[in-house]
């Protein structure tokens, strides 16, 4: 296949491609983590749920042949983690972040443990929606080969924005959120309306780890994960606990991944490891500049334990 | 209101109110039996995933045993695993006691390691005497771990960032930076294949304890966890942070200096983690290189949770985990199991662990308080 | 310290004796054997550089007198001592081979001066005659099999840009990106070669974001060096682009687009280890071979490969198979201008100064820093 030579303007176009490659797991895991915060609980375990999902929705769908399949079961595997974690932080004096913390170890653990047998086999992967055939050009056709998940994910945002100010069930949530007590007032469990978000949101974040081993980058291997759970956590404390500011985050947070090797091959080559840390960088200035003592607390569910 | 908050975190400081020694063995014997029951309970969810498995769970705590702890050999093995995580737990467990969750410290570890690194090749060849170097380069070690996690603190006191994020995205920085250095301005050309800093002169390296393979560090480390315990149970900054962690506004109230307290204590918990870099280059690798992103922050995390958040606990459970560690290579050449298999083991710990804490003040026979109500 | 008979003979005794104390090996205790241990960094079935050296190891367990143990994922620090000691100790092992470049200094050096009875073979390290007696090493000249790489990428190109993903920019790999300029450079000079760092031995979504940064290049030809090509190998191939392979054969990822690949052929060498071990003899310090030593070989060509490339490809590889062979001879500049290989120089594959490379050729697009 002859690839034109597009110099500079690959800079750009990686950006895009990346920011819609690499936001998609972000932006499951972020929309997942804000349900699950929303209702005051934090759930710092994604990022061994994540990979738990990879490794599910891959080794599901290398024995089934149907990558659907593999992420309907890495959802439902996820939803158990989350399951787990709310059940075990609803008992009185037990840290939810640390429980997180633990999950993350055990999660991680115990995907490389099960995910042994499945790091030669080839899964079948996701489709994607080739939203670039207008152009001639091969770099643009694979920057806008749109991954279904992608697609979803933008959906989901927004349905979720739209809910939590508008269903009932958006209102349940924020109000266990924001007060126990009222919630109890309504006749409303706060326990139980945790524990359904917490396995709502984890099985969001395992679809997102699923996305990885199934699409990008399409393999199961235990290094497949450098921090994603995590930062995706992060981002939803930068965008307010609001679904479509997760999405922006997420997007910008995928941008900022490319940038690296997109920097790489148009020549600006000195000091790449500094490059790679930008996204990690970028997160910590958007915490810093976005919080302050005051306003943290304004917008956060009143019930979040890092907020008390 | 502020009474009643004085009083909790009167409480949490462990103040007595009576001086019956039954009471007090009692209380003590709470923290002593709950762990070791969790530590148990998770043993026995493993010993069920495992005959799940279809593997067998004797064979696997006898390896575990022979392999951590039989043998002159294997418990030095498990000793030189220990040294590390001594200090990496520490750099968990003193912002704990403040009511912070900062897992960072690997990237302390690897920035110190760098720092110590670096001043040793500076120094080396100016004829400065072992001892003035391995100082020096302690102190090096020990700085820039404590400016990289005293700045998480005080992301946390005067910013409020989450201490968790904020700690973990700046071990992935200082992993970038640590490996930029290492190929670039630090990186000694005669490294061909792998990169590193320059080796350090055999005058700055540190060697094992007489008598044993285990390297210093371990003493250091052993020490160290002496000296924290006594900063926090015993001194009166640790008094005041042992407040400010068990309810912050209260403490605020009380006119407690808590952003100095926990900027600082934040920095001691980076200067332990800073100083456990600089002894994976001067006893183990001899320079500064990726090597020393090896994940004994991480582990450091379960170690103090696993401790409690208290420096002396740190010391035998710091052992345990070594010697889990150590018998990994065993289980999994025997047994045929994935290296994995000790990563689920101390998940389940771990979760166990944390969810003992649930039972804290149920049990009458640890409570006295609850005892006068017999009557 | 030369190896006798004698040393051996107790070798054996103390294997067989701790092995019926142990009632670890099964069958009688008569029937000693040798054991030999494998250490890898990384998992066994990551489709490239710990696969090799497994597939190599496995060859072995079939050999009478001979018993293998292995462990994955074992890190260059102190694990990687304690787990050379703990074979040494518990299992009798009497030939190591730690097969990860980071495990030579200090730890194999430190484990070889402490049992000087065992011996120590490392994959690729810089062993020298100040270097104690009962360690060793071994490498292939794999740079060669990039050349052929090169050529038979040169034919297949139609944008005349190559890619290759890089993991660090060390002397091996280096000599890798040069050679397999060079050898497509055999076929056109105008062909480029785009290289990408990605810092780090194994990072999937680095690897696959390499790749696609070098296919929006304009690259169409793709191989790389990291630990594992199978990211790089299936995400390549899914943008349409060919594929060379390096450490193993990764043909049955993408077998439309596989060209041909570049692997190891330890099975070979260790071989050559075990019998001279379990023969007594003494085993060679440093060993290093290429093509026509075997310790290296080619993939299959694959079915996109186009009939003059194949015959390029062949001729070449003859010419190769009479040994010494030099890819990087002179007059050769780097892709800043100076020179670097005077004319009239040649460095054949065995040439130690290759080992120090710091530079890339002109043609390849990217810097060492």
């Amino acid at each position: 296949m002859a690839g034109s030579d597009i110099g500079l303007w690959g800079v750009p176009l990686a950006i895009l491609g990346g920011a819609i490659r690499v936001s998609t797991p972000f932006i499951y895991v972020s929309l997942g983590e804000t349900i699950t915060e929303r209702s005051g609980r934090i759930n710092l375990g994604l990022e061994g749920i994540l990979v738990f999902g990879a490794m599910t929705a891959y080794a599901v769908a290398y024995m089934t042949s149907s990558p659907w399949l593999g992420l309907l079961a890495a959802s439902g595997a996820g939803a158990c983690f989350g399951l787990f974690h709310g059940w075990i932080c609803k008992f009185p004096k037990v840290n939810d972040i640390a429980i997180g913390i633990a999950m993350m170890l055990f999660g991680t653990g115990f995907a490389f443990f099960l995910g042994k047998p499945f790091i030669q086999p080839l899964a079948p992967h996701l489709p994607a929606l080739p939203f670039g055939f207008w152009s001639d050009i091969p770099q643009v056709r694979a920057a806008l080969d749109v991954n279904v998940l992608f697609l979803i994910g933008v959906g989901l945002a927004v349905v979720l924005w739209w809910a939590f100010r508008n269903t009932r069930i958006g209102l349940i949530i924020r109000v266990v959120g924001d007060s126990a007590d009222a919630a109890r007032a309504m006749g409303v469990d706060p326990d139980r309306v945790r524990l359904l978000s917490t396995a709502a949101g984890s099985a969001l974040a395992a679809i997102g780890g699923g996305y990885l081993s199934l699409y990008y980058p399409g393999s199961w291997n235990e290094g497949i994960s450098s921090g994603q759970g995590l930062m995706a956590v992060a981002l939803v404390i930068f965008s307010r606990w609001n679904p479509l500011g997760c999405l922006a985050a997420a997007i910008l947070f995928g941008g900022a991944g490319a940038l690296g090797p997109a920097l790489q091959s148009v020549g600006l080559t000195h000091g790449y490891y500094l490059f790679y840390a930008a996204p990690y960088v970028l997160t910590l200035a958007i915490m810093i500049a976005s919080s302050s003592p005051g306003r943290t607390l304004a917008g956060a569910p009143g019930e979040l334990s890092i907020t008390k | 209101m502020s009474e009643a908050a004085s009083e909790t975190a009167f409480e949490a400081v462990g103040g007595r109110r009576g001086g019956n020694p039954r009471a007090w063995i009692a209380r003590r014997a709470e923290g002593i039996v709950l762990p070791l029951a969790a530590l148990f309970a998770g043993m026995v969810a493993f010993s069920i995933f495992l005959l799940v498995i279809g593997k067998s769970p004797p064979e696997l705590f006898d390896l575990m045993w022979r392999g951590g702890f039989s043998s002159w050999f294997s418990i030095q093995n498990t000793l030189s695993r220990t040294a590390p995580l001594l200090l990496a737990g520490l750099c968990v467990a003193l912002p704990a006691r403040l009511g912070l969750a900062v897992i960072g410290g690997e990237g302390a570890i690897v920035l110190g390691g760098v720092a110590a690194a670096a001043i040793g090749g500076v120094l080396g060849g100016s004829g400065l005497p072992g001892p003035l170097g391995i100082g020096i380069m302690a102190l090096a070690g020990m700085a820039v771990g404590a400016l990289w996690i005293g700045s998480v603190g005080a992301l946390r006191h005067y910013r409020a960032v989450n201490e968790t994020i904020s700690g973990l995205l700046l071990a992935y920085i200082a992993i970038a930076i640590m490996n930029h250095l290492v190929e670039g301005p630090l990186r000694d050309p005669a490294s061909l294949n792998k990169p590193s800093t320059r080796p350090l002169e055999a005058a700055y390296r540190i060697g094992s304890i007489p008598g044993t393979d285990v390297q210093w560090g371990l003493a250091v480390g052993v020490v160290a966890c002496i000296l924290c315990w006594v900063l926090i149970e015993k001194s009166s900054w640790g008094f005041a942070a042992r407040i400010a962690g068990g309810n912050m506004r209260a403490a605020q109230i009380q006119g407690l200096p808590v952003g100095p307290l926990i900027v600082g204590f934040c920095a001691i918990a980076g200067a332990c983690a800073g100083l456990g870099g600089m002894l994976e280059v001067a006893a183990v690798h001899g320079a500064a290189n990726a090597s020393l992103a090896a994940g004994y922050g991480y582990t450091g995390i379960l170690v103090a949770f696993l401790a409690r958040q208290n420096p002396l606990a740190i010391i035998p459970v710091a052992i345990l985990l070594g010697g889990i560690d150590a018998s990994g290579g065993l289980i999994q050449r025997r047994m045929h199991l994935p290296d994995a298999t000790v990563l689920v083991l101390q998940g389940m710990i771990f979760i166990a662990i944390l969810f003992s804490d649930t039972f804290y003040g149920r049990f009458k026979a640890f409570n006295p308080e609850l005892w006068t109500e017999k009557a | 310290m030369i190896q006798r008979p004698a040393i051996n003979r107790r070798q054996f005794l103390k294997t067989s004796t701790a092995a019926a104390a142990l009632g670890v090996l099964g069958g009688s205790a008569a029937a000693a054997t040798a054991t030999l241990g494998f250490i890898y960094v990384g998992p066994k079935d990551d489709y490239g550089y710990n696969q090799a050296h497994a597939e190599g190891a496995a060859a072995l367990k079939g050999m009478a007198g001979i018993t293998v143990v292995e462990e994955e994922k074992v890190a260059e620090t102190v694990d990687v001592l304690k787990t050379m000691e703990s074979m040494i100790n518990i299992e009798g092992a009497g030939l190591l081979f730690p097969t990860s470049f980071g495990y030579f200094d200090p730890f194999v050096l430190q484990a070889s001066t402490k049992y000087p009875k065992v011996q120590f073979r490392h994959c690729g390290g810089p062993w020298t005659d100040k270097n104690p007696k009962n360690a060793g090493s071994y490498f292939g000249y794999i740079g060669t099999c990039q050349y052929l790489n090169g050529i038979v990428a040169g034919h297949m190109t139609k944008s005349k840009k190559l890619g290759f993903v890089a993991a660090k920019p060390i002397p091996q790999v280096l000599l890798n990106i040069n050679s397999f300029l060079l050898g497509a450079r055999a076929v056109d000079p105008a062909v480029t070669c785009q290289v990408i760092f990605t810092g780090e031995w194994s990072l999937a979504v680095k690897e696959a974001e390499a790749t696609n940064a070098l296919l929006d290049q304009g690259a169409d030809v793709v191989t790389c060096h990291v630990d594992s090509p199978k990211v790089v190998v299936q995400t390549a191939a899914g943008r349409g682009s060919y594929v060379c392979g390096y450490h193993t054969n990764q043909a049955p990822l993408a077998p439309e687009k596989y060209l041909t690949g570049a692997e190891w052929n330890w099975a070979n060498v260790y071989k050559m280890y075990a019998t001279k071990f379990v023969g007594g003899e003494t085993l060679p310090n440093f060993t290093r071979g290429g093509l026509a030593d075997a310790f290296v070989k080619m993939s299959p060509l694959g079915k996109a490969v186009s009939e003059p490339a194949r015959k390029q490809f062949e001729a070449k590889m003859k010419e190769m198979m009479k040994g010494n062979y030099a890819v990087i001879k002179g007059p050769l500049k780097d892709n800043k201008g100076s020179e670097v290989v005077a004319g009239g120089t040649a460095y054949v594959e065995t040439a130690i100064e290759l080992e120090s490379m710091n530079y890339l050729v002109e043609g390849v697009i990217g810097a060492t820093s």
